[in-house]
């Protein structure tokens, strides 16, 4: 007999392994409790988040890492909101002041209308950050060869935005994702413009190794069943693209015999 | 009392150092990150790092994000 459940397979990024392949944002959830059962239900290992200045007009406001909690999840810190490259590295210090992480993901912004990046300062800021120690997983355009730059200049991972941040509108741009997929030796992931499960699917089915979603899940009417339907969205286009389609054919093809009719 | 800026707006501390400064602000030290004039003051530091014035420091912590 098959195996029903084939071995484990897991990811590695930066000498990191995982076996979960959906990484999840912390943002825009109800509240931090909601946030924590939801990535919980998504299966995720990995979380990213933001940092920001502590609010000291009310020091007992209630702080992420005390429901989604860094000995359950590995913290991806970002730099989102970050238009510079120095403005990215002096964030990503704080970042690992607080937390003593070194993998982190860059984005460094060009314009809020889209949020897309700006590639030139996002390969200058990746230089500073390598030089600094840091393994960078790089938010990027779905830019086949920009990506490859990235990953001469040392990016740890490759995430292009497959649509913009937050649209939910899916891959854009599916040509694009495989190109990088193929032409890449450190993981692929789309980062930003999934909006339901199919999307994440399709990213697993493009060959990525793994999908970052917030607003996905977070924007869904019931965020932990979203949650929930994108791991296994994420498990099942993995699987689909491990077992390797069947070829599309113009015409039909029976599935029962045509001899023995009566 | 010493005049700062902290997170960007100008306040009066009494703290001599960080780690008065963090307990002045009722924070928890292992949650929080410390820069002093665009320098990261390692938690290590914390006790040893003046307060003087006129500097800039910031307080910063992880928060949701995507």
């Amino acid at each position: 007999m098959t195996d029903i459940a084939p071995a484990p397979e897991t990811w590695t990024v930066a000498g990191r392994t995982f076996s979960s392949r959906l990484i999840v944002g912390t943002g825009k959830y109800a509240d931090y409790a909601q946030n924590a059962a939801a990535a919980e239900a998504a299966g995720a290992e990995i979380v990213t988040v933001a940092v920001r200045r502590v609010n000291l007009t009310d020091p007992n406001q209630p702080m992420l890492v005390d429901y989604v909690k860094p000995d359950r999840f590995t913290f991806l810190p970002n730099t989102a909101g970050c238009f510079t490259g120095e403005d990215a590295v002096r964030t990503l210090r704080l970042a690992r002041e607080a937390g003593g992480w070194s993998l982190v993901k860059l984005e460094v912004l060009s314009n809020t209308a889209h949020l897309y990046p700006d590639m030139v300062e996002t390969l200058r800021a990746l230089d500073l950050l390598i030089k600094d120690g840091f393994d960078v997983m790089v938010y990027c355009t779905d830019d086949v060869v920009m990506a490859k730059r990235l990953e001469d200049a040392g990016a740890a991972a490759i995430m292009p935005a497959a649509a913009p941040i937050g649209s939910g509108l899916g891959i854009q741009n599916e040509v694009n994702v495989r190109l990088i997929v193929e032409q890449a030796k450190v993981p692929v992931l789309v980062d930003a413009g999934v909006g339901t499960a199919s999307d994440a699917t399709r990213a697993m089915e493009l060959g990525c190794d793994a999908v970052l979603m917030n607003t996905a899940i977070a924007g869904a009417k019931d965020p932990i069943r979203m949650a929930r339907a994108m791991k296994h969205a994420v498990i099942a286009g993995r699987d689909a693209y491990l077992a390797g389609r069947m070829l599309k054919r113009m015409y039909a093809d029976p599935s029962s015999p045509l001899a023995g009719l009566i | 009392m010493r005049q700062i800026q902290l997170n960007g707006e100008p306040r009066g501390v009494t703290a001599a150092t960080i780690s008065a400064l963090v307990e002045e602000l009722s924070l928890d030290p292992r949650k929080v990150a410390v820069e002093r004039n665009l320098e990261i003051v390692p938690r290590s530091l914390h006790a040893k790092t003046p307060v003087s014035d006129g500097d800039r420091i910031e307080l910063v912590q992880f928060v949701g994000g995507g």
